[in-house]
């Protein structure tokens, strides 16, 4: 039996560079940095193509975000997904979780699918929540923080090893399911020079909130049920003492944990 | 009487997380502090919570209930949302909790801010961002304010509580219980504390140059009792295994004490140890960006200072 995978991926600023929040709405000012595939979506993308390669089907991304995040689209076809969903509306700018959740669910329900995955978090907002809202509002397994997938599409299960702090659990569930996988699960292929040309033919399919039965004013900075009230720039922190290793550095570095009392 | 505020203790088999204690420390700040302790060993863990304040403790003392992925967790603290009208739900801000605290504010409509590093009057959380650069403060603005905690934000104060007792029982939905955990693997090393809770955290880097390496940092970190972390070029270098990344993406700590070796302190690793409280450093490049952060540095070859550092702790704490 084929296994049709649905990939969630979302356009961060590259989490190499510094990030700062708007002044006039409060949101990550996704301007002052370039924007990129979140890397650990790729992790993702990597772990559907190689259940397609072991048991067929289709792969699908689905990205919400603004125009600009076709270009992520793109990349994320180029490493060889199929076809791809664009959920964009100006209604959306500023959504909160929850907001994003909604919309990727509703998305959702307008495709056919076996396993939805996702990345563990998001390199710019890093609250790692929406896999779990997506079980939650789909009413499916959550089978996240996966470091190994295994899929058996013919008995219509799935089995995972869930990260967990000290190890990790074995978790399964039946299909269809929601699951994220963390870093390290595989090694993401590079798009090839003909994965490249071959994205640029590939359907992209958009949807608009009214195409989803969203109602805008539950979406976006307005409708979000969180809010940031104020911010400001940490003061940096005060210079401390660097001295150069004269045979007694490890000796200097106790006599300093002394006198601040940590030993 | 002022509101509830619930707080979920995270517990093993009835031995509890201290970032629990540092909950119910915080939750007493702003209302009454009410503990839910869900699983196996739950009535252990019951005079622990109240010598940290609990003036009432939720218990569902049910193993069944911690046998699938968050689910029947997230279905009790809704049923307390409902039940109790609390001023705000306090969870620890872990992967787990993450996740309990998404779920339960889409299923009981309400807002939800993770990674708290403070609650100030008004329930108003304190957010640490974009490797400690910023400090953010924001409100939940519908249904009950669900936040998550960062362990070591606060320092757990001891005042017993009137630990009225009350069991609950879960009402779980058929998706609840749809991720079945079949089996718990530990693969920690040596009984070293974790690393997000760890009260001194001891890291290496590329400088490690091996998995052999890691040796020194091991040694080093059980000389202090603390947690071994890992910057991104160690993980991908194979030196050290991937879960104990610190980094942006990886795990975020802050410590009382954060010791890096041969780590050169880019902003990827920044990220997720900045707001650490005293940070030492040792690096062979005297220009590395770390110095930057350190409150002591030294310029020095890792394999030299590392030893010797162990050494004298060790002697030094007799």
């Amino acid at each position: 039996m084929p296994l049709n995978i649905v990939v969630c991926v979302k356009q961060v600023p590259d989490s190499w560079a510094e990030k700062k929040l708007n002044e006039a709405d409060k949101t990550l000012d996704r301007a002052s940095a370039d924007p990129v595939l979140n890397e650990l979506d790729e992790y993702g993308i990597e772990e559907a193509l190689r259940l397609q390669e072991a048991h067929g089907g289709q792969v699908t991304i689905l990205c919400m975000g603004p125009e600009k995040a076709g270009e992520t689209i793109r990349k994320a076809l180029s490493m060889g997904a199929d076809d791809a969903i664009h959920v964009v509306d100006d209604a959306l700018h500023g959504s909160d979780a929850v907001a994003t959740s909604a919309a990727l669910a509703a998305a959702l329900g307008t495709v056919e699918f076996d396993l939805v995955i996702l990345g563990s978090e998001s390199t710019d907002a890093r609250m790692s929540v929406v896999p779990a809202m997506l079980a939650e509002r789909l009413q499916l397994p959550q089978m996240t923080f996966a470091k190994k997938v295994d899929a058996d599409p013919d008995a219509r299960t799935l089995t995972i090893q869930r990260q967990t702090d000290d190890g990790y659990d074995v978790v399964k569930s039946s299909l269809p399911a929601i699951v994220s996988v963390v870093e390290k699960i595989n090694e993401p292929r590079y798009p090839s020079f003909k994965g490249i040309m071959a994205a640029k033919k590939k359907p992209v399919a958009t949807l608009s909130l009214t195409e989803l039965a969203i109602e805008p004013a539950t979406v976006g900075l307005a409708g979000a049920w969180s809010g940031v009230n104020a911010f400001e720039q940490r003061p940096p922190r005060q210079a401390g003492t660097v001295i150069t290793d004269e045979g007694d550095g490890g000796t200097k570095i106790a006599d300093y944990l002394v006198t601040q009392k940590f030993l | 009487m002022s509101a509830e505020i619930v707080v979920l203790v995270e517990h093993t088999n009835g031995v509890v997380k201290k970032v629990s204690f540092e909950l119910l420390t915080l939750a007493a700040k702003h209302g009454s502090p009410s503990a839910v302790i869900i699983g196996a060993g739950a009535d252990q863990a019951v005079a622990d919570v109240v010598r940290y304040g609990a003036a009432k403790v939720y218990v569902a003392n049910d193993a069944a209930l911690t046998t699938s992925v968050v689910g029947p967790k997230v279905a009790i603290l809704n049923q307390l949302v409902a039940s109790a009208s609390p001023a705000a739900v306090l969870i620890p801000s872990t992967a787990e909790g993450k996740e309990i605290a998404g779920r339960l504010a889409v299923r009981s409509g309400s807002g939800v801010i993770t990674d708290a590093v403070d609650i100030e009057d008004g329930i108003v959380a304190v957010q640490s961002v974009f490797g400690g650069s910023t400090i953010v403060r924001s409100s939940v603005t519908a249904g009950t304010p669900i936040i998550t905690v960062r362990p070591n934000s606060t320092t757990p104060v001891e005042s017993a509580g009137a630990g009225e007792l009350v069991a609950i029982t879960a009402d779980l939905a058929v998706s609840d219980t749809a991720a079945v955990i079949t089996d718990h693997v530990v693969e920690a090393k040596g009984g070293r504390p974790e690393l997000s809770e760890a009260a001194t955290v001891v890291s290496g880097g590329r400088g490690v140059g091996s998995p052999e390496g890691f040796d020194v940092i091991e040694k080093l970190a059980d000389s202090l009792h603390a947690a071994v972390g890992a910057s991104r070029a160690a993980t991908d270098s194979g030196f050290y295994p991937h879960q104990y990344q610190v980094g942006q993406t990886g795990k975020t700590v802050s410590p009382q004490l954060y010791i890096a070796l041969g780590i050169s302190g880019a902003i990827q690793h920044r990220a997720g140890m900045q707001t650490s409280k005293t940070i030492v450093a040792v690096n062979k490049d005297p220009e590395a960006p770390i110095f930057e952060l350190a409150d002591f540095g030294v310029v020095g070859d890792l394999f030299a200072v590392g030893p010797q550092l162990t050494q004298e702790i060790t002697t030094r704490k007799g």
